[in-house]
């Protein structure tokens, strides 16, 4: 269990990034985050690694507070290309994080090869990132984060630079993950459907300062499939929803206003 | 760089070692244009002090290549003089790289080091090397130590200081990866920080050489040595021998070049995949 209260980061320049942000995450749910650009979802999921000590509030994975970063997470930066080595292979990208789990080099080779398949990519082993397009960066830096088999797994933009087809594959490769490997997953995404697809739960952030504007459970069935679900009237009443809010519509269930008049 | 442009204005005619035959031709051209100047000039003149280029190898050949086949013709005297300068210059340079990259390093990966010894690390490496011998001659026991000792204290602050650079500038995301895949403190260093560094480590090294080349001679001028080609500059002085003199000239430069291409290969080769990447 994640639990985030009261959570405040303002950067080295004075500039506030989130202002008492509270969200609580069971495990194994997959939450999707969206929000306007700029207003604080990469620096939610910094704090949450424990890469940037955040100014105020408390997180706690598991009952216990994070310090540093904690065992078992895995991160896929928004910034997917400047998160490669570009003077290893692809394959000793992927595997590198594997030199801690104590396994050995056929293993590692084996598990990085594995995952490399997965995300489509099973050729790629042997080149350097900088010979791929973004996109098979973007999916090589996916599947690092699978490779590792986390328990926690933080997903900034992982599918900003795919084609829509490669696009579902992964959606739906990482609700397989996230349902085989009872994975806790925080994804941050800018498409509202994607958000309502992958997402057990859609949790919708304000304008910058960041807070939780709207938090919403997705129910529609755990088991989804790209055509069914997405028209499914739960889905499409869904999307609708986020699409407001996201724009800055009030939500529904009353407290709005209140909550609202607090950022200004 | 010259050479690639010069091989790209060739690279329409012939297959890639006839462009690398006429690529090098292109590039000695002017050498041997020099060189025949400097015989034609130096026979017109008829002066003691420059005795034609002819001359010189010869006499570089008698003193250094006259020795048997089983030596590479390396004769008695090459081992005498030139061995014991590239020795101690090697050593010199390669005790300036450990010490040199390990201390940059740890002083560009840790903030605060870096800024309380920066002024006084740039400090040192301003002073020149020449100047610190004679205290070198007081300190260290004449001969090999004294002039390894010169060598690393001109060869060190560049290393050094090019290391920390590296080693601080290293790409935060790439950082926040290593910090968030959690390496250790060791893989960290071998699989992120080292390899990128290492660009600034190669300029660093570059420097280094040339310093240590200098420094390996001037070290030699001094009294307390035995052997060496700076010894034989010396000896050669005293005794007017000036085709020895100019030998020993033409060997250094030589030497010199011969080193800094080894070294630019092997950074080309290393440092490959860096520059793509960093292009790319
Ligand atoms: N290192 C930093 N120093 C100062 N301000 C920063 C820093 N990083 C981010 N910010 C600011 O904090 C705010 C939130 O940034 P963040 O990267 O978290 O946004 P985001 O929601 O991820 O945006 P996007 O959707 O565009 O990725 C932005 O206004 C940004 O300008
Ligand atoms: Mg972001």
């Amino acid at each position: 269990m994640l639990q985030i209260t009261g959570l405040t980061h303002s950067y080295a320049d004075g500039h506030l990034a989130l202002d008492g942000l509270d969200l609580t995450v069971p495990d194994g749910e997959l939450v999707s985050i969206v929000g306007p650009s700029g207003c604080g979802k990469s620096t939610l999921l910094r704090c949450t690694a424990g890469l940037i000590r955040p100014t105020g509030g408390r997180l706690t994975l598991n009952g216990a507070p994070i310090g540093g970063v904690p065992d078992d997470l895995a991160v896929v930066f928004q910034d997917y290309s400047r998160s490669l080595f570009p003077w290893l292979t692809v394959r000793d990208n992927v595997a590198l994080p594997l030199r801690r789990r104590g396994k050995s080099r056929a293993e590692r080779r084996a598990a990085a090869q594995e995952a490399l398949e997965s995300v489509g990519l099973p050729d790629a082993g042997r080149k350097y990132p900088w010979q791929l397009s973004g996109g098979m960066q973007q999916r090589v830096s996916i599947a690092r984060a699978l490779a590792y088999r986390p328990s926690l797994m933080l997903m900034d933009e992982p599918f900003g630079s795919v084609d829509a087809q490669t696009r579902e594959d992964l959606e739906d490769l990482v609700l397989q993950v996230h349902r085989n490997e009872k994975m806790t997953i925080l994804l941050v995404t800018h498409d509202i459907d994607e958000s309502v697809y992958v997402g057990d739960r859609v949790v919708v952030l304000n304008r910058s300062p960041a807070r939780v504007h709207a938090d919403l459970p997705v129910s529609l069935p755990a088991v989804r499939d790209q055509i069914g679900t997405r028209s499914d009237p739960e889905f499409v009443r869904l999307r609708a929803e986020v699409g407001r809010l996201v724009r800055g519509g009030a939500k529904v269930a009353g407290a709005a206003p209140a909550d609202a008049d607090r950022g200004t | 760089m010259t050479a690639a442009t010069l091989g790209a204005g060739t690279a329409r005619r012939g297959g890639p070692a006839g462009r690398a035959a006429r690529g090098l031709l292109h590039r000695l051209l002017p050498l041997v244009l020099l060189i025949a100047g400097w015989e034609a000039a130096t026979r017109a003149s008829d002066s003691p002090f420059f005795p034609p280029p002819s001359q010189i190898v010869r006499r570089m050949r008698d003193m250094w290549l006259s020795g048997p086949a089983n030596h590479l013709y390396f004769s008695a005297e090459a081992g005498d003089s030139i061995m014991p300068s590239l020795g101690r210059m090697f050593l010199g340079l390669a005790l300036s790289v450990v010490v040199g990259v390990l201390l940059g390093l740890a002083l560009g990966r840790s903030e605060q080091a870096l800024a309380y010894l920066e002024p006084l690390l740039q400090f040192c490496r301003v002073i020149p090397p020449p100047t610190l011998v004679p205290v070198f001659i007081v300190l260290f026991d004449l001969g090999t130590q004294m002039q390894v000792a010169s060598i690393i204290f001109s060869a060190i602050w560049p290393i050094l200081l090019n290391t920390a650079d590296g080693a601080r500038s290293v790409d935060p995301v790439q950082m926040a990866t290593a910090q968030a895949f959690r390496l250790s403190a060791v893989q960290r260093l071998r699989f992120v920080i080292i390899p990128s560094a290492l660009p600034k480590i190669f300029a660093g090294l570059r420097l280094a050489l040339s310093l240590a080349l200098i420094l390996m001679v001037f070290s030699e001028l001094l009294p307390g040595t035995s052997d060496g080609l700076g010894f034989e500059l010396t000896n050669a002085q005293s005794q007017s021998d000036l085709p020895t003199i100019w030998s020993v000239i033409v060997l250094l430069g030589i030497l010199g070049y011969l080193f800094n291409t080894i070294l630019l290969a092997v950074e080309r080769r290393i440092l490959a995949k860096h520059r793509a990447g960093a292009k790319g």
